[in-house]
């Protein structure tokens, strides 16, 4: 809502302060302000020219020579190229030295020969938008009134040398999208009482509206209040300048007097209106009720719309004419030839007027009006006004008599609230009459006498209903920087992390210090990287109704977004890239249930995992050097011995022979591979390596309680046992032949070398590793070492043909 | 005496060639030359069997004295050669300290995962707890639970991904509150809690709009609960967040599930309140939205709104950081450029 302060002027008297301050004392006590414009800053010095001439220059085919005086006996040559400048116009004139709201300077020049000393302004030029200015000054300069005074500053004729305030309305405040509720919001700021003009109708007492029109309503739920009032013998003219200017200026297009009356009174009381041609109805009476299935109604903007019983229509004759609340129909619109005007002053269901100009996107002033409430105590004052003014600037009459249907009336509300109740809420120690004095401030009538305060609410202020509303119209209008700031004193619980939210965040440290960074990806990607990676079986969750085709599925896996990270960075030089995320993945469950969210953990690696330097070779990321750190964070996690790699092919976008499942208690929880060296290389990546692994699982896994071991005070005793077996022997296979076999004082194994080459047989490996065995009571002694160590060569050599050597 | 001369002799000769010796192997050669089993010193006095029983005392401690004397000479060049190769070795072992270390590479925290920790810190230590809940939501819990209705105007402020007519991503963290407030046990004291999480909105992606985001929201709900407490609370969050000099004022706002609700500007930390392009000269920047909880939220959630009340606030991760590190674009939280993610390793 743009507020002009000098029609804000006419209800309070505002002389004493500068609209800046006012902005600001309105933003900290009502609503907040987001702009606050001043014209006349930078546009002081225009003037109202008289244009004494204008000839075509001879070898252009649009610019005009044109004399034009500029008050007394002072005439300046102008180049002007606006088709409709004429002599005998009044006109605004830029001299040289103002600079334009679009940048440009005017300075003194010369076209095709002929000075230029100054510009004829459009409307346009002055800053206006397009969609405000009036069709016929659109291509042109603008015209002023002939009375208009040569030589004196032209701002005021086109409203400039006023201020604006852009007013943000939030939607419980739609009381204030109107003029004389924001007279009434600032009253109560300012602390002065608003002061409106009373309208009176004249109207001719020798016809009724009864012999016009009558009007019904097929259902009061949906239209309340419905009134129409005929003005007749009209002639539909220009708006006068005052009109038009403040039209202009807060946004809407003069078109003409009538249209614009239903504007203005709307702006002036937050009511819409809407006046049709009387005598393009068909017959004298009027009826809103649903549209039905199959109907359609061509409205104002020539657009046909198919109408359904969602929509509430005003219909004559049978047919739709309106669009009840949110646009006129073509065919009885006032156009210049209207004579008589039925105007319409109603009340609609706020959800239907929503459905209706949500489905058609058909956003309005009137319809958003519709939609937040209305003042229902001025449906009937506004149609008056508006009547009377209609008839005035048309040289009409308003024939006497409402038709209406009216199934409420406007009543006040009663709140009543404990002084102690206000106190409490706000942690303040106000005393009765200081509330009191802000309720009056608002116009709300209190009755103190019998506790606790009882607050009358007009209609206009339909937003307060509970005593929650009134504890804020207290604390706005005390003042927010009048509350103390305490801190709750209530019983002190402990504040700590859930065991899990601090493996999360263990988890960070841990990848983070692993050297991999933190990455948060979107959760909505297309519909094939939502599935990529993923073994669940199921279809993606899809959005309803998605903005594009990059974000309409929710990710079944964090590796897709991860690999868009490592290519984004990859293509911009950054050699190494190393991510972790953690994150939700969504499973689909059914139809109308919520998915499953799995919280993942995901990394991608790719690049050197050290850099070549003065000292080492450069170090690719190899899948050892990923599998290492997962290892670490299950140590960490203290389920180390629950978890094995295994071997899978079953991941299409993983390398088939470098990608293991992660199993943890035999279950499938993750899986760690290369990408597929294919996929590679459309994303122009070298070696990448991936992981993800369910942490949901992990972190809610029971661990045993971690009771510290004593140090072990008797020496192990080391034998190395290298042999060569075939290279399809897994080194889980070794290690789970070693501890079957190994006997009860092997108590760790570690391989340390593995060598395929030309001093081995082809299809073999040799492998080396070094056993420790210990006893935790007791110095073991050689012969018992020994007979377990054959024990363990010749297992090796019965379950894997391994040539000891 | 000829026994004395002899001693005496072997002392000087002794001295003469220690101190001619270059190594330690050479002074070991020389001890055992002298004072080994079938050394000189040892040689000299198996001639006490011709000494005077008169003389043999004396003969005697003249041996003992140069035997000490030579094992006193033998130990001072030791010593003196093992310092000397200390010396040397360690002349050898010098380095350039100034080639440079061994690299070591940490990852770090994504600056937005860091704004949420900060603040989770915060609220743990005034003994919150911090609450996660689902990111897609029912429209009933999202939206009809925190007093929005269907057809509730300020439904617009908000536009919403909808899965099915009744399932969406969550807009905002609200759900959680809704779900933990139907679920408290007030017998077991208050409920104070913060939910920070992932929230999506219908906006095309730019330099201000993301669809995904990030929110914390707070809650306090006990009897006695007062705005000057909301006050205090978001004054020590704006000092902790945005320096200790912060100064917080309140505006009038409207959230449907708070009421009185407001909009919370924090002095700005750029110009210190002067005016300055980060706060467009107004000497505040907004950061969060707050207010007392709603009487029907509460008995939507079952709980005696005359008994109990308390405060809401909210607040943008991703806008904090924004205003706090400058980023002029919210895309870049997002894109995970490590140039980017790099700058915000620094902690100090």
């Amino acid at each position: 809502m743009r507020v002009s302060v000098k029609w804000l002027s006419e209800y309070l008297d505002l002389s004493e302060i500068k609209p800046v301050d006012l902005a600001d004392q309105i933003t900290l006590t009502g609503i907040e302000v987001d702009d606050v414009t001043l014209p006349a800053l930078t546009l002081e010095n225009l003037v109202v020219g008289k244009v004494m001439a204008a000839e075509k220059i001879p070898d252009s085919d649009h610019l005009k020579k044109t004399v034009v005086n500029i008050g007394k006996d002072e005439s300046v040559s102008i180049v002007c190229g606006a088709p409709n400048v004429k002599a005998g116009q009044k006109v605004i004139v830029a001299l040289p030295g103002v600079k334009l709201p679009n940048g440009l300077k005017i300075k003194k020049s010369k076209l095709r020969g002929v000075e230029s000393n100054g510009m004829i302004c459009s409307l346009q030029e002055l800053g206006f938008s397009d969609s405000v200015v009036p069709k016929k000054a659109k291509d042109g300069i603008y015209i002023l009134p002939i009375d208009a005074k040569t030589g004196h500053k032209a701002l005021p004729y086109i409203g400039l040398d006023d201020a604006y305030i852009e007013l943000d309305i939030t939607p419980n405040r739609a009381d204030a999208l109107s003029m004389r509720g924001v007279g009434h919001e600032v009253g109560a700021i300012l602390n002065q009482k608003p002061v409106f003009p009373e309208i009176m109708v004249s109207d001719d007492r020798t016809e009724n509206v009864d012999e016009y029109i009558s009007v019904s309503v097929e259902d009061e739920q949906d239209t309340p209040v419905y009134k129409m009032r005929i003005i007749k013998d009209l002639q539909v003219v220009e708006s006068p300048m005052w009109l038009q200017r403040k039209l202009m200026n807060v946004g809407i297009r003069p078109i003409d007097a009538v249209v614009d009356v239903t504007n203005y009174i709307m702006l002036e009381y937050g009511q819409p209106l809407h006046a049709f041609d009387y005598d393009a109805l068909n017959d004298k009476e009027i009826k809103v009720r649903r549209a039905r299935k199959d109907e359609s109604l061509v409205t104002l903007d020539g657009l046909k719309r198919e109408l359904n019983p969602d929509n509430l229509v005003i219909t004559n004759d049978g047919e739709p004419v309106a669009l009840a609340g949110v646009m006129g129909g073509l065919t009885t619109h006032v156009t210049e030839k209207t004579q008589t005007v039925a105007l319409e002053s109603a009340l609609f269901e706020s959800s239907v007027i929503r459905k209706t100009a949500q489905s058609l996107n058909l956003r309005s002033e009137s319809s958003s009006r519709f939609e937040k409430g209305l003042n229902t105590a001025v449906i009937e004052q506004a149609l008056d006004h508006a009547a009377q003014l209609i008839a005035d600037l048309g040289s009409g009459q308003v024939v006497s008599g409402v038709a209406k249907v009216e199934t409420i009336q406007p009543e006040d509300k009663k709140v009543t609230i404990a002084l102690d109740t206000i106190n409490h809420t706000l942690g303040t120690s106000l005393v009765m009459d200081e509330v009191v004095q802000l309720m009056e401030r608002l116009g709300f009538d209190t009755e103190t006498s019998a506790r606790p305060l009882t607050v009358t609410i007009p209609p206009r202020r339909w937003d307060i209903e509970i005593e929650a509303d009134i504890i804020e119209e207290v604390a706005r209008l005390h003042g927010y920087s009048r509350i103390p700031a305490t801190l709750p004193k209530n019983e002190s619980i402990p504040g700590e992390l859930t065991p899990k939210q601090q493996l999360v965040r263990e988890t960070r440290r841990f990848m983070e210090g692993a050297g991999l960074s933190q990455a948060i990806s979107y959760a909505l990607t297309t519909n094939e990287k939502a599935k990529a990676f993923s073994k669940h079986d199921a279809d993606p969750v899809k959005l309803d109704w998605p903005m594009s085709a990059e974000h309409q599925a929710l990710r079944m896996s964090l590796l897709s977004g991860l690999l868009d990270n490592v290519q984004y960075n990859v293509a911009r030089q950054n050699k190494r890239v190393a991510f972790y995320e953690i994150g939700r993945v969504f499973h689909a469950v059914s139809d109308n249930k919520l998915p499953n969210e799995i919280t993942h953990l995901a990394g991608a690696l790719t690049g050197p995992r050290i850099e070549a330097n003065w000292q080492e070779d450069e170090q690719d990321f190899d899948f050892y050097a990923v599998k290492g750190i997962l290892e670490e964070w299950f140590i960490m996690l203290g389920i180390t011995d629950e978890i094995s790699f295994v071997p899978t092919q079953t991941f299409e976008e993983l390398h088939p022979g470098r990608t293991a499942e992660i199993r943890w208690q035999n279950k499938g929880v993750g899986v760690i591979g290369q990408l597929h060296p294919a996929l590679a290389e459309d994303r122009d990546l070298k070696e990448t390596y991936l992981f993800e692994i369910d942490m949901d699982i992990l972190l809610d896994a029971e661990k045993d309680t971690l009771i510290h071991a004593p140090i072990q005070k008797y020496p192990g005793t080391k034998r190395d046992v290298a042999f060569v077996v075939d290279e399809t022997v897994l080194h889980d296979d070794v290690l789970s032949v070693m501890k079957q076999n190994g006997g009860k004082w092997l108590k760790a194994v570690k391989l340390f070398d593995l060598y395929q080459g030309n001093t081995i047989e082809e299809g073999k490996k040799s492998m080396a590793y070094s056993l420790t065995y210990q006893n935790l009571e007791a110095t073991l002694k050689e012969e018992e070492v020994t007979a377990d160590f054959e024990k363990l060569k010749t297992a090796l050599v019965e379950n894997l043909h391994a040539e000891i050597r | 005496m000829e026994m004395e001369e002899k001693l005496s002799a072997l002392l000087e000769k002794a001295k003469i060639e220690v101190n001619e010796a270059q190594d330690l192997k050479e002074i070991e050669a020389l001890r055992i030359k002298y004072l080994g089993k079938k050394g000189e010193v040892t040689n000299v006095l198996k001639g006490m069997k011709d000494v005077s029983p008169k003389e043999r005392p004396i003969i005697g401690k003249k041996a003992n004295e140069v035997r000490d004397a030579i094992t006193v000479i033998l130990a001072d060049e030791k010593g003196k050669l093992e310092k000397e190769k200390l010396e040397q070795q360690l002349a050898e072992e010098t380095i350039d300290v100034t080639l440079p270390g061994k690299a070591v590479t940490t990852g770090q925290t994504h600056v937005l995962t860091q704004i949420i920790e900060e603040i989770e810190d915060l609220f743990l230590g005034m003994g919150y707890q911090v609450i996660e809940g689902a990111e897609v939501e029912t429209d009933y819990y999202n939206f009809e639970r925190v007093n929005l209705p269907q057809n509730h105007p300020a439904r617009d402020m908000q536009d919403t991904f909808y899965i099915t007519s009744d399932i969406l991503l969550r807009t905002h963290t609200s759900p959680v509150q809704a779900r933990t407030l139907e679920q408290h046990d007030f017998d077991k004291g208050p409920l104070k809690m913060i939910s920070p999480g992932k929230v999506y909105r219908r906006d095309t992606d730019d330099a201000t709009h993301s669809h995904q985001f990030h929110q914390i929201e707070g809650l306090v709900i006990d009897e006695n609960i007062t705005m000057a407490d909301l006050k205090g609370t978001l004054e020590l969050l704006a000092q902790k967040m945005f320096g200790k000099e912060r100064e917080i004022r309140l505006r009038p706002s409207y959230f449907p599930f708070t009421e009185p609700s407001v909009e919370v500007d924090v002095s700005c930390f750029k110009c210190g309140g002067k005016g300055c392009s980060v706060c467009k000269q107004t000497g505040w920047i907004e950061i969060l939205g707050a207010g007392m909880t709603h009487p029907d939220v509460l008995e939507m959630s079952g709980i005696d709104s005359k008994k109990y009340g308390g405060f809401a606030f909210g607040m943008g991760p991703d806008r904090i950081a924004m205003l706090k590190y400058g980023v002029n674009d919210i895309r870049n939280f997002y894109l995970n450029d490590q140039r980017f993610l790099e700058q915000f390793k620094r902690k100090g």
